[in-house]
């Protein structure tokens, strides 16, 4: 232990807890995100974890900035290890400039005191002098927060807040454990073993922390969502809680279903009674719903599909990351129809994009797919409020005419949607090939007729597109091609390089891909895309619709997120 | 109320003449003309097979959705609308086998439709092969050793599900099964009629006269509400009895214990989401002191 540290950091801390599932780390997480939001910090926090309930280890990154935050890193600044198998899980993070504040058992016999920083903090000693050692979780929370100086008056009404609900006896020992915690912090400072000098923002308290799991649930409200079923899957089900917890306030039924086939068929039947319905499910429990999603294509009955990818095939790593159901997404469901997929990129995307599901698939009668995966789904930070001011719930329901017919062969290929009980007609949808009252039919002209009409709509969802954003340099000569969750990541990265001839494309709409993109790619002398899969899902569909081959390609597949650092060698590696 | 106003114009009705699906048919437009009911606001739902055909003969709602799902789309109809008389039908193998398990869960969910399920014993679609009902030692092109699985009995799994309407009733008593039906229909909760139905085509050993010689109806004296006794009476295999079986008129429904119907009964499409409730919603997302 190096009692003469001084520890001057910049500006930017990446804080990690780790230790195992049920030690209370994801509590750490959720009060000093917001106890750091509530003082005035950007901070941006993300997790992985292992599928079990209790055990195995777990960490949480947590950094705070004087600048806004939104991507994961890999370095450790304070590394605080809360069992002996804790560092040996983040070794690879660990480096001189690392400090670790720990108790004295948690550091085992391998830890190298010659090259690395230990600062002893007595976490579990604190605890049970206050009662229980279960407090140590609140006393690293104190201690954390001390560091960073926040007033103890903050953290102490969050943590008051937080435990509301549990006895007094509970509320006043974990507020003693957050004191204790914070003089432990303190001590640090003042001791100057660590100093640390990040600046806060008034500006930040009318700001929102967020994650993407709230981002998707609260676009699906914006969006008039008012069914959900589903099946609980990791990384999905937060979807499914958030709105259940909210039902009453919003309209909203929200029901567990049997399997992934019943709620995917409950989703189409609210639909078709004029619900705005949706399912929320990962990999596996989306392949069950792929004949449902067939069956919305059939019936032109709209849909909203949060996939949360983790990593596949079959069960996979079911608490990891990965961006390698794009394929899964595209051609799922026998036969042909339209669909569109949505992939967001900053947190906010997953609000406004699952908005705009809702509108999108109630006015073109289609599938529409947000595609999510774990790192998005468990990242959180501090962003500008939401703006609401657009935002439109358009509803395409017609009352129908006693002559009404579900299927009426349009120009558009849109036929207007009755549902039934809404006007003198009947509503009448079949999954066999129907002729345009919505009866089953074997004729093979009608069929022909019937398939054209389905599928002009997809030309008509070409000329709706999002554009992709362009990140950097109109003038760029390289180009940086993602989708989805890794916006941030490669942007910080993007950033990092320091060049004024790269530029980062991202596709917020993967499916269908704009008209734009050709022009996009061909502008550049070189191009990479980075995706979190094996085999370039993005680049191959590029290459399907325009032809355009990205040469270079960054992939990552191990069931983590790319870091920040790791983009920034790659991509210093290939453009030099 | 005529029959009259369920008949679709011009059908083509895909049935083999002398299918048990006709009288069912034409029994159940009685039974919705009877008690009122109007096409408008009623949805016929169904799975795929033969009597899942049964809504493209019926001037009504339709949705003829997928192989065994018809139970999970009725569900979320009705509680999407509660207005709506929401009827699900299908033949055996849907509702028992592709869809045994909602089916299931769709008796532990209870809302408020009706199941009605056209039990012939056999594959007729798929031309002849066993069905979850196929009684043991029926002889198929695939089953060629003759069924040896034990067949499934949706009224026992009903029983022990504790649903709160099962019945069993037969093509070929119009008067009984038509009485029956719209005791189901107005039974508040998920109602449960398995109707035996001959195939002419590919089940010769399940007959008009089998099912004739093989059925008896429940005594008058049968006590409805026993749930131990209707258990028991449905287990019963030498001879299969017809009639209600068992009531249980004391379960909640779905759509009533679904949150937001406690105060307010308009279905979805009449109410607005509210911009402001969301607005402050999200100001909670500012953890502000």
């Amino acid at each position: 232990m190096d009692t003469n540290l001084s520890f001057q950091k910049k500006d930017d801390l990446s804080i990690v807890l780790c230790g195992q599932a049920g030690q209370g780390i994801q509590t750490v997480e959720y009060l000093l995100t917001r106890i750091f939001k509530l003082a005035g910090y950007n901070v941006f926090a993300t997790k992985e974890y292992m599928s079990r309930i209790r055990g195995g280890i777990n960490s949480t990154e947590i950094r705070i900035s004087s600048r806004p935050v939104h991507a994961s890193v890999n370095k450790i600044d304070i590394l605080i290890p809360l069992n002996e198998g804790a560092i040996r899980h983040v070794e690879e993070r660990i480096s001189p400039e690392t400090i670790t504040l720990a108790d004295e058992e948690t550091i085992n016999k391998d830890f190298d005191h010659d090259n690395y920083t230990y600062v002893e903090v007595p976490f579990t000693k604190t605890a049970s002098d206050i009662g229980n050692k279960i407090y140590s979780n609140v006393v690293a929370v104190g201690t954390i927060a001390g560091l960073l100086g926040v007033e103890l008056q903050t953290i102490s009404k969050y943590v008051k807040q937080f435990f509301s609900a549990k006895s007094e006896d509970v509320v006043q020992e974990n507020l003693a454990a957050a004191k204790e915690g914070f003089n432990l912090g303190a001590g640090l400072v003042g001791s100057s073993k660590i100093n640390i000098d990040i600046s806060r923002d008034a500006a930040i308290k009318d700001q929102i922390l967020l994650s993407g799991t709230e981002a998707v649930a609260l676009g699906a409200i914006a969006g008039g969502c008012n069914f959900i079923s589903a099946y609980p899957m990791s990384p999905s089900t937060g979807v499914l809680t958030f709105l259940a917890k909210h039902a009453k306030d919003f309209d909203i039924i929200a029901e567990q279903a049997e399997d992934e086939i019943a709620a995917i068929n409950m989703a189409i039947g609210g639909w078709y009674a004029s619900a705005r319905a949706m399912v929320t499910t990962s990999g596996g429990g989306f392949a069950l719903m792929t004949e449902g999603l067939s069956l919305a294509g059939m019936l032109e009955i709209p849909i909203v599909i949060h996939l949360a990818q983790r990593p596949g095939p079959a069960t996979g790593l079911p608490t990891r990351t990965e961006q390698a159901d794009l394929e899964l997404a595209l051609y799922a469901g026998h036969g042909e129809f339209p669909r569109i997929i949505l992939a967001p990129g900053k947190i906010e995307d997953g609000f406004y994009l699952t908005q705009k599901a809702f509108n999108l698939a109630d006015k073109y009668q289609v599938p529409v797919f947000i595609l999510t995966d774990q790192y998005f789904i468990d990242s959180c930070h501090n962003t500008a409020f939401l703006d609401l001011s657009n935002m439109k719930i358009e509803k395409h329901i017609v009352k129908t005419e006693a002559d009404y017919e579900r299927y009426k062969i349009t120009a558009s290929g849109i036929s207007p949607r009755g549902i039934p009980g809404f006007g003198q007609g009947l509503v009448a949808v079949d999954s066999d090939e129907h002729d345009e009252a919505g009866h089953i039919t074997e004729d093979l002209d009608l069929r022909t007729k019937m398939v054209n009409k389905r599928l002009r709509k997809f030309e008509l969802l070409k000329k709706d597109v999002i554009q992709p954003e362009l990140v950097g340099p109109e003038s760029y000569k390289n180009l940086v091609v993602c989708w989805g969750s890794t916006y941030n990541i490669i942007r910080e990265a993007v950033k990092n390089l320091g060049r004024n001839d790269v530029a980062l494309l991202h596709f917020k709409q993967v499916y269908p891909l704009p008209e734009e993109t050709m022009d996009y790619l061909q502008r550049a002398e070189k191009t990479a895309v980075v995706e979190n899969n094996a085999s370039a899902q993005l680049a191959k569909l590029i290459r399907l619709n325009t032809g355009f081959d990205i040469e270079n390609r960054i992939l990552k597949y191990n069931g983590l997120s790319f870091s920040v650092e790791e983009l920034t060698e790659e991509l210093n590696g290939l453009l030099n | 109320m005529g029959t009259q106003i369920f008949d679709m114009d011009n059908i083509d009705i895909a049935w083999c003449p002398g299918c048990g699906n006709f009288p069912i048919l034409q029994i159940l437009k009685q039974a919705l003309a009877e008690l009122e009911i109007e096409p408008t606001n009623l949805v016929l739902v169904s799975g795929i097979g033969q009597a899942a055909k049964i809504p493209h003969y019926f001037k009504t709602n339709v949705f003829n959705g997928l192989h065994g799902r018809a139970l999970p789309v009725a569900t979320a109809i009705k509680a999407a609308n509660p207005v709506l008389t929401v009827i699900a039908e299908s033949g055996d193998g849907d509702m028992y086998g592709e869809g045994g398990n909602h089916f299931l869960h769709t008796i532990r969910r209870n809302p408020n439709i009706t199941n009605i399920v056209h039990n012939n014993m056999v594959y007729g679609l798929t031309k002849g092969q066993a069905s979850p009902t196929s009684q043991i030692g029926f002889r198929t092109p695939v089953q060629v050793d003759g069924v040896f699985l034990e067949p499934f009995d949706p009224l026992a799994v009903a029983i022990a599900l504790n649903a709160g309407f099962v019945a069993r009733a037969f093509a070929g008593d119009g008067a009984q099964t038509k009485e029956i039906l719209k005791k189901a229909i107005k039974h508040k909760g998920y109602a449960l009629v398995d109707i035996f139905q001959p195939c002419t085509s590919f089940n010769k050993l399940n007959t008009y006269q089998w099912f004739k010689e093989h059925t008896y109806y429940l005594e008058d004296l049968h006590d409805h509400y026993d749930r131990n006794e209707a258990f028991k009476r449905a287990t019963e295999t030498e001879k299969l009895s017809l009639g209600i079986f068992y009531i249980n008129p004391d379960k909640r429904t779905f759509e009533e214990n679904i949150s937001i119907y406690q105060e307010n009964q308009q279905p979805l499409y009449e109410r607005k989401p509210d911009i402001g409730k969301l607005h402050n919603l999200i100001e909670t997302f500012k953890i502000a002191d």
